[in-house]
């Protein structure tokens, strides 16, 4: 690979996910030297970077949608990013999170803050969070490609290094990605 | 002495013997036709639809067809893989399939498939379904999210005095498939394996055991389902 072609722009968000997506990238080992002569990161926690500075060719969501500013985010990386991926289970179907969608909403905030055994006397005034500074959570949580055209999934849980690692060469390259059986897993 | 019936596989001439079920037939001759709600050994059903190949040119589930002197049998074109990918995908979209929480997973069916046709997210829109899990027998846990309905478990395993331990209530997109408390009660832990084993899913698990084999030598750890099926 040509050192001296334009670096890529990366962006990378959690929205709601564990941050085990961006911990497996980081599982590509002495491949992240490898990773900054290919690409470039923008907006990401890996370089603390909080808003766009610029227009980015590739943006890695993990997990999915379970409050506005969620919502907010995604909506801003579609239109940032020339190529949004999906990576791991949370941003594919909903992940963990996703086991609240079978109850209402209503039944979750009393039963976190209100009647939930963990709760006892810490909250004597019976308060459900609600400052007006706080994300507001949604009814279900949203798998992204249900609020987003998503270009690309990872599937995984997380989704090892090496698919990982595969998908940013190949899309960087502007190869097909063709994952080994070995790297394509859901857990 | 068997009688032979002479059919046309994917193009090729074959033997079977007279009365074979496709899918084995197949088999024999080293195709993998994928199925989820056959299993051997036990009665057919065509629920699934997954094992649907081309029957002298007419789309025809191959778990409840029999092979027939001259039949010409189409297992993979391009509509029938992608119809099965859709199977798949509306078996994920219509339960609630956590495969990282789930303890089958690696050596889950549907998951097998999955991988095989390289699904990464359903086209149908997920569901969520408010499903239970029921824990309240000894020996197993029934957890009525990862169910697909294949009844394997109704038809393959029977309790010392021949009666089923599992039955089906409701009807269509409600049913359920329910543990007998009275047929079930005495079961003894071999069966409960045996139950466990017939299900392609984590819908039917034994108490107590599990994640006894670590990631990466479970069954569908290193190779796709079918895989063991060579010309």
């Amino acid at each position: 690979m040509s050192a001296k072609a334009p670096k890529k722009i990366v962006a990378t968000t959690s929205l709601a996910g564990c941050f085990g997506c961006h911990m497996s990238l980081l599982d590509i080992d002495e491949r992240i030297l490898d990773l900054i002569e290919l690409v470039e990161f923008n907006k990401s926690p890996f370089d603390d970077i909080k808003t766009f500075t610029k227009e980015c060719d590739i943006g890695l969501i993990e997990g999915g949608c379970c409050n506005d500013e969620n919502v907010h985010v995604l909506t801003e990386f579609r239109k940032r990013c020339k190529v949004l991926v999906a990576v791991g289970e949370c941003a594919l179907m909903g992940g963990l999170p996703a086991l609240r969608n079978v109850l209402p909403l209503k039944e979750c905030l009393e039963e976190a803050y209100l009647n939930g055994p963990t709760v006892a006397d810490g909250n004597p005034d019976k308060i459900i969070p609600h400052d007006p500074d706080l994300p507001k959570i949604l009814n279900r949580v949203y798998p992204c490609h249900e609020v987003v055209k998503i270009d690309y999934f990872l599937p995984g849980c997380p989704p090892s290094a090496d698919l990982i690692w595969d998908a940013l060469v190949a899309l960087v390259t502007g190869q097909e990605l063709d994952p080994s059986y070995r790297s394509f897993k859901f857990d | 002495m068997a009688s032979f019936v002479r059919f046309t596989l994917d193009g090729k001439t074959c033997l079977a013997e007279e009365g074979a079920q496709l899918v084995a037939a197949a088999r024999e001759a080293g195709v993998f036709i994928p199925t989820l709600c056959n299993y051997p050994g036990i009665p057919p059903k065509g629920a699934c639809r997954i094992c649907t190949v081309l029957v002298n040119g007419i789309p025809q589930t191959a778990c409840t067809t029999k092979v027939a002197e001259d039949m010409n049998v189409a297992t993979s074109t391009p509509e029938l893989e992608a119809f099965r990918k859709s199977v798949v995908e509306i078996l994920f979209a219509e339960g609630n399939h956590l495969c990282p929480s789930c303890e089958r997973s690696g050596n889950c069916e549907l998951q097998a498939l999955a991988y095989r046709y390289r699904v990464t997210v359903s086209s149908f829109p997920y569901l969520f379904p408010k499903r239970d899990v029921e824990a309240w027998h000894p020996k197993l846990v029934k957890d009525h999210n990862r169910c697909i309905q294949c009844k394997r478990c109704i038809r393959g395993i029977h309790n010392a005095e021949g009666h089923a331990i599992f039955a089906f209530g409701k009807r269509g997109d409600k049913v359920v498939i329910n543990i007998d408390p009275d047929t079930s009660k005495d079961i003894d832990d071999e069966l409960a394996q045996r139950a466990m084993d017939i299900c392609p899913v984590g819908a039917i698990l034994r108490k107590g055991k599990g994640f006894d084999v670590p990631i990466g030598r479970r069954t569908y750890d290193r190779a796709p389902i079918g895989s063991e099926v060579r010309p």
